[in-house]
């Protein structure tokens, strides 16, 4: 109820007045809220726009200048068998027409009009060089394909999604398990250990890093995904602190009574909490996952000069490191690269939305 | 949450009620103790082998001469590597770099987060639920495709530039290979992944009580005035945990410029990041010794600032409930 419309009581003419006012000065703000939130969002998503973009374009084009935004060749036009460029001609009545140019000359040159091609050349008296060319759109489809053949995209699409699954599998499993025993099992020492759990978060993971990767060296385990994959099936303080907070919400009454009924642990595990623990187990396997998928430091340390094995983002910076000096080439790799996690986060941005809600908190 | 095991106290009657002899709590609750350890078996393995095992070992190496080949005999050096590491240039100019970067940084990713949470909550805005998931989008880009988008972005052809030249910046700045300009656009690309810090505001925004904004109206607060007594006051424990974490991750910071300019530290040295300086140490020199000595150098760091902001958080930060 705004103030307008409460000093407008009684009186219905002035208060339908006072609401119209309201409303117009309401759209205003609407329209200038929305308005200017569309164009931030629009600058925040042009860099895919300007990499799917890129993608299309030779390298001639990349470099031309005054060139449109949209992947383009100067026009020209096909007449028996050969290519003639195309130039926007100012024309004696006053127009100006986008005609193909058959005779250079210094000074003065023949045109066909692509409309009419079998009629007489029109002679025009000045530079051709200096009239503007008309754009087409000629998008280079076929970067994909070159870069297809240097990438081994399947492959290392295989590297990433198993490692990701892999890796998904044993946070969750070991999370919930761990979660478990720290939400519904009273032992000593478990508030201390719990808070020794939440401390590794703030823990920099260089101050564990160095031993860690010389003893993977030493086992032999560096050029695998084992040292990837072993270290999720062991639990990590994010997850389990997101699933035990969960947990904690669970009434108990449903655990008493199957274990009344003579249910174990397990069992109580399995049919009584995982049902309603769903939504947050959800959650953290796909916030897992995309962390997984995105994971670039673990699998360069650990894979490096091992191409057969590494995922995708290993073997993008590879990419780059090669074709820096073609970007369309490079922005054809990001795109088949961002491809994959950007459609199933719009397919499934309900899910995801609302798993960062329930977890509340980012990777 | 801590009362008496619940489960303990059916069991007893129904055994009872059998007419069996009675189960002395004891053995249940050494029972209930053995299954919550084995439950949480896992991590306590994983804690001891991936955390304090080489926590410990950390540490240990720093007094030692570690290197990934090992030629010279293993020996204990003293304080060698610190005393190093104090005298070494590279050591303070990458902790210069960070600094400077974190001093840009961590105002931007609190409040850049905070304010289009705000907007996406006003009642005045239409799509916010498209817009929030639009905003969220370039966090689930992996982040090698995010940089190299990025590298292009901010290239002499890139839209940057060109939106500059178009609103009239004769000389745009060569973002990726000026030292003025690389802090910026670092930045930049670091905004590209605010989604989640978004949505976190958002969450908590929408916890706040709405009578609390018409007692406000009431007294005659403004938009301001109630987005300063009221917003952020109750956003203060979302805006401090947003801020510890910042920390935490901005002192590690050092994935980006990798990528970008392969790890060379490029422009002069502009990018060497601390971590950077410390990856280079155990991984391309493999010396894993002086390495150690810096994670740990870091690790001290980290547990100075995050000290000092609780310590400032503590009158400031404001908890429901509190007294």
């Amino acid at each position: 109820m705004s103030a307008a419309a409460s000093y407008a009581q009684g009186d219905g003419g002035a208060r339908r007045a006072a609401r119209r006012r309201r409303s117009a000065a309401e759209l205003t703000r609407i329209a200038i809220l929305t308005l200017s939130f569309a164009a931030i969002l629009i600058a925040f998503l042009s860099p895919l726009v300007y990499s799917a973009l890129l993608s299309l374009k030779t390298p001639t084009q990349i470099t031309q200048t005054n060139s449109p935004i949209l992947p383009s060749d100067p026009a020209t036009f096909e007449y028996l068998g050969k290519s003639y460029p195309v130039y926007y001609v100012p024309l004696p009545d006053g127009t100006t027409q986008a005609l193909a140019i058959v005779k250079k000359g210094r000074t003065q040159s023949d045109f066909i009009d692509p409309a009419h091609p079998t009629a007489a050349p029109i002679t025009w008296i000045g530079s051709w060089r200096n009239l503007d060319q008309p754009w087409q759109l000629a998008p280079a489809w076929d970067n994909y394909g070159k870069v297809w053949s240097l990438i081994d995209f399947p492959k290392a699409l295989f590297n990433t999604v198993a490692l990701a699954l892999i890796g998904t599998i044993g946070t969750v499993l070991s999370c919930t398990l761990v979660a478990y025993g720290f939400a519904r099992f009273r032992f000593r020492g478990r508030g201390f250990l719990f808070g020794v759990l939440l401390a590794t978060i703030f823990l920099p993971g260089a101050v564990t890093l160095i031993p860690t990767y010389t003893i993977f060296v030493k086992i032999g385990w560096v050029g695998s995904w084992l040292p990837l994959l072993v270290p999720a099936f062991f639990a990590n303080a994010y997850d389990v602190f997101l699933l035990r907070q969960y947990l904690l919400t669970i009434p108990r009454d449903l655990d008493e009574a199957a274990m009344i009924d003579g249910a174990g642990p397990i069992r109580v595990l399995r049919s009584v909490i995982l049902p309603q623990a769903w939504p947050v187990i959800v959650a953290v396997s796909i916030f897992t996952f995309v962390y997984a998928w995105n994971d670039f430091f673990g699998p360069l340390i650990y894979l490096t000069g091992h191409p057969d094995i590494q995922p995708l983002q290993v073997v993008l910076a590879n990419f780059h490191g090669i074709y820096y000096k073609n970007p369309a080439f490079i922005q054809v790799g990001n795109i088949l690269t961002l491809g994959i996690p950007v459609v199933l986060f719009m397919v499934f941005q309900k899910v995801f939305i609302r798993g960062i809600v329930i977890t509340g908190v980012e990777k | 949450m801590d009362q008496l095991p619940a489960v303990a106290i059916p069991r007893l009657r129904l055994r009872r009620g059998r007419g069996g002899p009675a189960i002395r709590s004891g053995s249940l609750a050494r029972r209930e103790a053995r299954y919550g350890l084995l439950f949480i078996s896992p991590w306590i393995i994983g804690f001891l082998a991936f955390t304090l095992f080489p926590m410990v070992a950390t540490l240990i190496f720093t007094f030692l001469n570690v290197t990934l080949a090992q030629e010279q005999p293993l020996r204990f050096v003293g304080l060698d590597n610190y005393t190093r590491m104090f005298a070494d240039q590279h050591v303070w100019d990458s902790l210069v770099v960070t600094l400077k970067f974190a001093v840009l940084w961590l105002p931007i990713s609190i409040v850049v987060p905070f304010l289009i949470a705000v907007g996406l909550n006003n009642k005045h805005i239409r799509g916010a639920g498209i817009m929030r998931t639009l905003f969220f989008l370039p966090y689930v880009v992996p982040f090698v495709a995010g940089v190299l988008v990025w590298e292009q972005m901010l290239g002499d052809t890139g839209w940057i530039n060109g939106f500059l030249k178009l609103v009239g910046v004769a000389n745009p700045p060569s973002w990726l290979f000026d030292t003025g300009a690389i802090y910026p656009a670092l930045a930049m690309m670091g905004i590209w992944g605010i989604g989640a810090g978004i949505i976190i505001n958002l969450a908590g925004l929408r916890g706040i009580p709405t009578e609390l904004y018409e007692a406000a109206r009431i007294d005659g607060a403004g938009a301001w005035a109630s987005l300063r007594n009221v917003t952020i006051p109750l956003m203060s424990p979302i805006i401090f945990y947003t801020l510890i974490l910042g920390v935490v991750d901005v002192l590690q910071y050092f994935l980006v410029p990798l990528v970008l300019k392969n790890g060379t530290g490029e422009p002069a040295g502009a990018t060497l990041f601390y971590n950077l300086n410390l990856y280079r140490t155990f991984f391309t020199y493999q010396e894993m010794s002086y390495g150690a000595t810096l994670a740990w150098f870091l690790f001290v760091l980290t547990l100075g600032f995050t000290f000092v902001l609780f310590v400032l958080a503590r009158r400031r930060v404001f908890y429901a409930g509190e007294r």
